[in-house]
């Protein structure tokens, strides 16, 4: 198909209307918006079939989507930063039930001061909710993302975040490649969930009291639910290269075989810096860019394969975990590298509420960590493009 | 990669001619990209509109900082921004005004590259009846760096806005397009 | 009776199994019995309708004995009945 140009709202809002699922809850907060005006209008123009109920908080949207889902409905939402966090005590309580389910994040970062602009703070603050996350680096992954996501979300039995950056990509227009509707519906087929509650002749009991005697088994049964979903994005990731030709994969690495510094970052900026990569390879430099598409399930085992033998590890955090040593990613990659050969690794917080990231401040990291070759780190956790 | 910076106050259409812009640029089969700043959105505050575009695609996401071309759509920000800042020797700027490119050059204190003026606003209010500039700006774009052409921009015009608005409002878009494409003077 | 591990648990927390709670005998929970004077019954299905753990049975409109496997002995229908048929003795006095 050819190419239109579509901002990323407007191509994550093509994907829902591919699915086309039973009931989407939402409430609007910028710049989920736009997801929700493109959507709306399929809605309206009768394009598509499903049920757009417009709730009074995202609390309730994600009360919503519970209910309609356990009920044996395919449910999709959308969110960005406060609505999130809003989400949060029913968002950990989907997951729990083991409710398959796509939502869109449009990261932005979180009050206070309020900032409508770009930093993960919001989906990384459900990194231990349950969800599976994928990031996306541009408008089209974020429209593959979302159809991979759905059926993602129901073969593992679980909910699916696919974050996509705020403004830079939900707002940007890029070309965009979409699938033929018949092709994602067969891709997709019919979702079948388990024990739905409108199965009157097989009532099932959803979220009993659970103390001390069951809830740890059933949080070790979660636990494994999702260990297991990483072999399950494998699968459903061949499944969707069988049948779209387009590739998903756990990371894209680029240029790293033979690097010796590394570069390991998530979305948007993952572009920006490919370009850098490709500057500095001109010029005879071993860097390269390994860009996260999964980060939950963590890939740990893949990640420690592939950095391996690395001599300097740089990882870009667009997050700050406050008290904590470096952001979300860093104390995750450095972890997962602990027993192997240990290159050296630093953290780069970044792009906090929208600031700038460019080539330039790229560039000045693969200089910095060049020099780690061979010199200390001295320190570990650094704030990019912040004023002093 | 060609980069275009479009600045305009809000509700002037600098976004959409960004876009208008980069979806022409993307019939034509090159590889497109544009976005703007957002901030505190209301009416009348300036705004940056960006596009890009190139051969190949395009993947970086930061800001344009130095554009190829620079499209001022309201004349008061001549004064207000530092408009030219980040334009190459070899830059384009078009403002919408009714001076010379030569007062533009000096009030702006601009030596290099090239400075085209057109009187987007008396082409808008002629044919629309009131200020859109951002069309006309489109056309005297067009002339001034030959990024697409004429008659793509044409077809998108019409492609994106007959169905929604009907056949008057393409027609005097396509006019002002062309007025603008005919009347932009360069200097 | 032996939990089960985790493994053998159903996802989600989920219960698959309806009325369970048949399985799960809470008669020993009480300290008072509630004792039905059959004669003085008139069988307007109140107590039936108002117990909170479902331990008055009733058939073809008739109300059955206590079900006191389930009973914890909350009184409520001793206090509801208005034909005050139902009273409430000790559990001790039982044993």
């Amino acid at each position: 198909m050819k190419a239109k140009a579509l901002s990323g709202a407007e191509s994550v809002a093509n994907a829902m209307r591919q699915i086309d699922p039973d009931v989407v809850p939402a409430y609007p907060i910028t710049p989920q918006t736009d997801i929700m005006h493109a959507y709306a209008k399929f809605v309206a123009d009768g394009v598509v079939s499903g049920e757009l109920i417009r709730v009074e908080s995202e609390h309730s949207a994600m009360s919503a989507a519970v209910g309609a889902g356990m009920a044996g409905a395919r449910v999709m939402t959308a969110t960005s930063a406060n609505g999130l966090a809003l989400m949060w005590e029913i968002v950990y309580i989907a997951s729990s039930l083991r409710l398959p389910m796509c939502m869109a994040v449009v990261n932005r970062a979180l009050s206070a001061p309020i900032n409508i602009h770009c930093d993960h703070s919001d989906s990384m603050g459900c990194r231990d909710t349950g969800w599976m996350q994928m990031y996306a680096e541009n408008n089209q992954e974020s429209y593959e993302n979302m159809i991979f996501g759905m059926k993602y979300a129901e073969k593992a039995k679980l909910p699916f975040m696919m974050c996509l950056d705020g403004f830079i990509t939900s707002h940007g227009i890029e070309p965009v490649t979409l699938f033929e509707d018949e092709k994602v519906k067969a891709f997709l087929g019919e979702h079948k969930q388990d024990y739905p509650l409108l199965d009157v002749d097989n009532p099932t009991t959803v979220g009993p009291l659970d103390l001390f005697d069951y809830y740890f088994e059933h949080k070790r049964k979660q636990s494994e639910g999702m260990f297991l979903a990483k072999g399950i994005f494998l699968e459903v990731a061949k499944d969707f290269e069988a049948t779209f030709g387009s590739k998903i994969d756990i990371f894209e690495k680029y240029h790293t075989d033979d690097a010796d510094t590394v570069i390991v970052a998530m979305s948007s900026t993952c572009g920006t810096a490919k370009e850098v990569v490709d500057k500095l390879r001109v010029e005879g430099r071993k860097i390269g860019l390994l860009k996260l598409r999964l980060f939950r399930p963590f890939p740990s085992y893949e990640l420690k394969e592939v950095l391996k033998g690395k001599k300097v590890i740089a990882v870009l955090d667009r997050c700050e975990s406050f008290g904590a040593f470096g952001g979300p990613l860093f104390s995750e990659i450095r972890s997962a590298l602990y027993e192997v050969s240990k290159p050296k690794i630093c953290n780069y917080i970044y792009g906090l509420g929208g600031r700038e990231i460019d080539m330039a401040m790229i560039e000045s990291i693969f200089d910095e960590i060049e020099k780690y070759t061979t010199a200390d780190i001295k320190d570990f956790v650094k704030y990019l493009g912040v004023r002093e | 990669m060609k980069e275009v910076t479009i600045i305009g106050r809000g509700g002037q259409g600098g976004k959409s001619a960004a876009a208008i812009l980069a979806e022409a640029a993307l019939e034509n089969g090159h590889y497109i990209q544009s976005f703007s700043e957002y901030g505190a959105e209301r009416q009348g505050a300036p705004v940056y509109a960006f596009c890009r575009i190139d051969e190949k695609p395009i993947r970086i996401h930061s800001s344009v900082t130095n554009p190829d071309v620079v499209a001022v759509i309201d004349p008061t920000l001549t004064a207000a921004l530092p408009v030219t800042k980040g334009l190459s020797d070899e830059g384009i700027l078009i403002v919408n005004t009714l001076e010379t490119p030569q007062q533009i050059r000096d009030k702006l204190n601009f030596t290099k590259g090239k400075v085209f003026t057109v009187d987007a606003t008396g082409i808008s209010i002629d044919c629309f009846g009131r200020n859109i500039p951002n069309s006309p700006m489109l056309g005297a774009i067009e002339k001034a760096a030959s990024l697409v052409t004429l008659e793509v921009l044409k077809n998108k015009i019409s492609d994106k806005f007959l169905h929604k608005l009907g056949q008057e409002v393409v027609d005097k878009n396509v006019q002002a397009i062309e007025r603008a494409f005919n009347e932009v003077k360069e200097g | 009776m032996k939990k089960p591990g985790w493994k053998e648990l159903p996802d989600g927390g989920r219960i698959i199994k309806a009325g369970n709670a048949d399985e799960y005998n809470t008669g020993d929970w009480r300290t008072f019995r509630p004792m039905w004077d059959q004669g003085k019954c008139t069988h307007c299905m109140i107590c039936w309708i108002t117990c909170p753990d479902s331990s008055i049975h009733a058939k073809d409109g008739k109300r059955l004995e206590t079900d006191l496997d389930h009973c914890k002995g909350c009184g409520i229908c001793a206090e509801i009945c208005p034909t005050k048929c139902i009273t409430m003795k000790k559990e001790s006095d039982f044993i």
